[in-house]
């Protein structure tokens, strides 16, 4: 918290000071916060963030929020899994798996919710709320029940009843709005100037998603103190991916890793694919669609950080990939069955891209590469109904399973 | 009175027209661009509209119904 500084438009730099603000007053640019490298340079060092907890609040000199007022469920330093099976698969020798399925409400929104709650109860806010589909859901009302905030979530009317459990069972107010996504925006918009809540991805955006810089830090200290050359992150706003990217900036601004030569690639469903289809067509201009795909996770039609997440793949070099349904529920169950990691449907858009890519020799087999896995897969499991085997049904008699396995062609391996 | 800060994104068929002056012709709204980009194929604007909410909700419904995308600034706000 000592080294925010201020909030800062991106668009024509004016200067804000560290209220509940997200968009300039001037030119109604996005808003981001700024720190005071220098003195964080001074302060800073590998050996003080080793003396941290093992969560995000390890880098709290970097998140713009007191660690004082922490709403902790224990969000992050989650682990970083060597594939090597997957990476024999794909050709890949140096390849990691970042699995933030092991976050307490089971994906990376866990990063960025505890960041804003804990600046929303800074604020003197009383109520937590979001509007989402699932994984931010869960997360804001989990964090609200830690802090003893009010919650408000709302929901599109037509959300399967699974995806309501994660939420209301910490006791938050679901509101489940009748209208089209563009209705749901509008209302959650208009709701956030109306009512003094947070807004965690509204008015505390700028906070919010600061959070998710900690999967650098996070990646580069378990790399042992230094960036991967290849990152592949799912995209949905783009927030995730630029901010991975400015995480990896000023870890090396501070001299806590060498100069950063990562290779920044994108992945999106084809079905929702605003940010790839721009960057293919050579432009910055971000054409919103209406989303059309199972990776309801990133199905964000019209990115808020389309633009900058294109800015961040000229200059480091990196490549869009867009996957279809189809080759997303392959990269579910590829990752399953050879590193033992169950994926929501962005695992399966992130596993299905980085197999394009290495095939395509965009990554290169010697290059440490990085996949970022960012949500766990029971909550998404009717995505890959149909693509599983059967179990197979016998009678309880050895004869029963022998003659059950032999139909299936199954290899009985071992001797008593 | 209410103010709304609105996205309007343009399909090329329509980055021509004279939309934003006709919506201030039709309705008791006073439009202030802050921020647009506009190309041969596509343009949005970043705005604030200024009056009555009844109006200024008639007045997105109308344009919306011209073919013109209508977004809050930030972007989406429902997320996964």
């Amino acid at each position: 918290m000592p080294f925010a500084k201020a909030l800062r438009c991106r668009e024509c730099g004016r200067e804000y000071p560290l209220e509940p603000l997200h968009v300039c007053e001037f030119c109604f640019g996005p808003l981001e916060v700024s720190y005071d490298y220098e003195t964080m340079h001074r302060n800073i060092t590998r050996e003080t963030i080793e003396r941290g907890p093992n969560s995000v609040w390890r880098y709290a000199d970097f998140l713009p929020c007191d660690p004082e007022y922490a709403v902790d469920i224990n969000a992050g330093f989650t682990p970083l899994i060597r594939a090597k099976n997957l990476g024999e698969h794909l050709g890949l020798k140096h390849l990691y798996v970042k699995n933030d399925c092991a976050n307490p409400t089971w994906s990376f929104k866990d990063r960025v919710v505890t960041v804003a709650a804990t600046r929303a109860r800074q604020f003197g806010f009383q109520t937590l709320a979001c509007a989402s589909t699932g994984n931010l859901a869960n997360s804001v009302s989990a964090h609200a029940a830690r802090a003893g905030l009010d919650a408000y979530v709302f929901i599109p009317s037509d959300l399967e009843r699974g995806k309501i459990v994660g939420s209301s069972i910490y006791g938050a107010t679901l509101v489940a709005v009748d209208g089209n996504y563009d209705d749901v925006n509008r209302l959650c918009s208009e709701l956030a100037d109306t009512y003094p809540w947070a807004f965690v991805n509204i008015n505390m955006r700028p906070y919010y998603a600061e959070g998710s810089k900690t999967l650098a830090y996070e990646v580069a200290e378990q790399l042992g103190w230094r960036a991967p050359e290849h990152v592949v992150v799912p995209m949905a706003s783009g927030s995730l991916y630029v901010k991975i990217w400015k995480g990896l900036q000023e870890m090396a601004r501070l001299w806590l890793i060498d100069s950063v030569q990562t290779k920044m690639s994108g992945a999106q469903a084809r079905g929702c694919s605003p940010i790839v289809t721009a960057a293919e067509a050579g432009t910055m201009n971000i054409r919103p669609v209406r989303p059309n795909t199972i990776a309801k996770s990133l199905a964000i039609g019209n990115p808020a950080d389309g633009y900058y997440a294109l800015q961040v793949m000229q200059e480091s070099g990196g490549h869009a990939v867009a996957s279809e349904d189809g080759e997303i529920v392959a990269g579910i169950t590829l990752l399953a069955e050879s590193e033992g990691i169950f994926a929501e449907t962005a695992g399966g858009v992130v596993i299905a891209g980085l197999t394009k890519l290495a095939r395509e020799g965009k990554i290169a087999p010697d290059e440490l590469t990085v996949a970022y896995i960012t949500g766990g897969g029971l909550k998404t499991q009717e995505a890959i109904e149909g693509a599983l085997a059967e179990p197979l049904h016998v009678e309880p008699t050895i004869a029963s399973f022998e003659a059950s396995v032999q139909r299936q062609g199954l290899a009985l391996s071992g001797n008593r | 009175m209410a103010k709304q800060r609105v996205k309007f994104t343009f399909p090329q068929e329509l980055i021509t027209l004279p939309i934003i002056y006709e919506l201030g012709k039709q309705f008791s709204i006073v439009t202030n661009v802050r921020r647009a980009d506009v190309t041969e194929d596509r343009g949005w604007v970043v705005l604030e509209m200024d009056g009555p909410m009844e109006e200024i909700e008639r007045s997105l419904e109308w344009v919306a119904a011209k073919g013109v995308r209508v977004d809050p600034v930030p972007g989406d706000i429902v997320e996964g």
